[in-house]
């Protein structure tokens, strides 16, 4: 019987990654110092490369106070705040796929839009909900991150610029959400947004032309739908991102997080 | 390419010897090959000797004392080997030395025969562009300390959300209609510390008063609060002040969400229900 010639042991683990990680693509991928790089040791001159040839080196330095990792002192509310937006923008990407913001008799495209959401898109009550609740958890974390920079006097010089940067974003957050409140259509919808808008109405001398810009007309109406849809999925967010880029280059300037107490 | 540059076949031979991948071998050989020529040249490797530096130094300061530049004496010794910071024109002279020319070019650090287009404009130590800590601080990497941590939290918030959007419906009413004025009638949560105001005073106080002062105040605050000391038990007014109007505004927003009915009346939930939705 003739001898069979031996299977070819299959490559090991290390072997694998060796190839993978050895070549002109990957290396051109990840730069030096990457964790996904061959060669990466845990020592400090690879921890340092890490952060510094990373793209994250654009908001975090290579090393941060020890005390800012304690979960007692920022509680992730401000990362989260910003975790939350994220996940709105995907989350909203999806939405957008499925959206007219369109209404009027005989043609409500938008209150349908959102009634074949729940009903027939596939995971579309699931990414509904997820912006819904959120948008609710951004606003609330955003409050909660101003309240926790208040108490640590994290304010003070030199980051007094920086907290009137934050009040900008608080106020563009509740205009993003409440811009987005009106979407769906529904008599919940457009009865929060009455309430909200009489008040613009009543600022002094421009009152009238204030709650005519904002609503597209002298009451809330299918113009006003438009207006907030594009006011809610681009101007408000791009202006936020804005602000967003100027807050976090400015914790880095200012010397990085506050403290310790 | 026409300047293909030769490798040290001597060199390459031994690094591939010891192992070294070819590209590496052949990088070392070819830089072998050019120091040697440049030796045969007769040019001197390496970084200048210090007298060459402090001869370009003098030439250097000679050639702008004329120029009504401020003659600052303050610094070290220009000769001195040790220790001393070095000024600005010490700096730059320096940086013209390395770059090979003693000479004035008209602009700081660009060879006088150059004919790059840029230019340094200035040099600036770094404690004038940012905020440098000089003192020594209890720190940890980046990576991997922080990134985890934010990891974590991320993962956690994420799937905290993902549950609650799995099992809690968001809300939708029947189809708007102007005509048609719902019994209950609410702003957003967020907004309904300013609802509450509006149950008082005229929209154009509680509207635009009331809300336009908060907001101009917790922009101006860190101008208006000189406290320098953020330790709790040094301000005990700003934290109280903040406080109280924290609880104002959160028992607004409570009283307005939960304690108000059909009409906007005031209605115990127990009585005819919460009237709120998110
Ligand atoms: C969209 C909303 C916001 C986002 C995404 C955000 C994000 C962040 C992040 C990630 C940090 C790093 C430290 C931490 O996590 O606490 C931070 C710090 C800071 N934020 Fe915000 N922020 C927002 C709104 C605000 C608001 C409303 C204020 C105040 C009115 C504010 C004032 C500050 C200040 C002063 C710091 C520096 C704190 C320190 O050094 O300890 N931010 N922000």
């Amino acid at each position: 019987m003739p001898k069979l010639p031996k299977p070819p042991k299959p490559p090991s683990y290390s072997e694998v990654r060796g190839t993978v990680q050895d070549n002109v693509i990957w290396k051109s991928i990840f730069r030096p110092g990457s964790i996904y790089r061959k060669g990466y040791r845990d020592t400090s001159r690879d921890r340092a490369l890490a952060a510094m040839n990373n793209v994250l080196y654009h908001l975090h330095p290579v090393k941060v106070k020890r005390h800012g990792l304690k979960l007692t002192y920022t509680y992730c509310l401000g990362g989260l705040s910003f975790f939350m937006f994220i996940l709105l923008t995907i989350t909203g990407i999806f939405l957008m796929f499925f959206y007219t913001p369109a209404a009027g008799a005989g043609a409500e495209i938008a209150y349908l839009n959102m009634r074949e959401l729940s009903t027939t898109v596939t995971f579309g009550a699931l990414v509904r909900n997820l912006h819904r609740w959120g948008a609710h958890a951004m606003v609330f974390l955003v409050f909660l991150h101003m309240a926790r920079v208040f108490y640590h006097g994290a304010y003070k010089p030199p980051r007094e610029f920086n907290w009137v940067v934050g009040v900008i974003l608080l106020l563009l957050t509740l205009f993003l959400s409440f811009t987005g409140y009106l979407l769906p259509w529904d008599q919940l919808a457009l009865w929060a947004v009455t309430v909200g808008t009489n008040i613009a109405g009543f600022s002094p001398v421009f009152g009238d032309q204030v709650s005519f810009v904002l609503l597209g007309g002298l009451e809330i109406g299918p113009e006003t739908l438009l207006r907030w849809y594009v006011l809610h999925v681009l101007f408000v967010p791009f202006i936020t991102v804005v602000f967003l880029a100027v807050h976090f280059w400015r914790i880095r300037k200012d010397g990085g997080i506050s403290g310790p107490l | 390419m026409s300047d293909e540059v030769q490798m040290d076949q001597e060199v390459y031979d031994r690094l591939i010897g010891e192992g070294k991948s070819e590209r590496i071998a052949r990088a070392k050989a070819k830089a072998a090959a050019v120091r040697k020529s440049k030796i045969e040249e007769g040019a001197t490797l390496g970084p200048k000797p210090a007298e060459e530096a402090t001869k370009a130094l003098e030439e250097f300061r000679s050639s702008r004392s004329g120029g009504g530049g401020v003659a600052t004496k303050t610094a070290a010794p220009a000769d001195g080997g040790g220790g001393g910071r070095l000024t600005p024109e010490e700096r730059a002279a320096r940086v013209s030395a390395s770059l090979g020319n003693g000479g004035d070019s008209g602009s700081v650090g660009v060879p006088a025969a150059s004919d790059h287009t840029h230019r340094l404009l200035a040099l600036v130590p770094p404690a004038g562009i940012q905020q440098v800590q000089s003192k020594q601080q209890d720190k940890v990497y980046t990576w991997p300390h922080l990134l985890l941590v934010e990891f974590v939290a991320l993962l956690a918030a994420g799937s905290l959300l993902l549950v609650a959007s799995f099992f809690l419906d968001a809300p939708l009413g029947s189809l708007a209609n102007v005509n048609e004025v719902p019994a209950i009638n609410k702003a957003p949560w967020y907004f309904m510390g300013l609802q509450e105001l509006l149950a008082y005073f005229h929209p154009a106080v509680a509207g635009i008063t009331i809300v336009g002062a908060a907001v101009l105040l917790l922009m101006s605050l860190p101008y208006v609060d000189k406290n320098p000391s953020a330790k709790p038990e040094n301000r005990k007014f700003a934290n109280m002040a903040f406080t109280f109007f924290l609880a104002f505004w959160g028992i607004l927003t409570i009283i307005g969400s939960f304690i108000r009915g059909a009409g906007y009346e005031w209605v115990w939930p127990w009585v005819q229900g919460l009237g709120f939705v998110l």
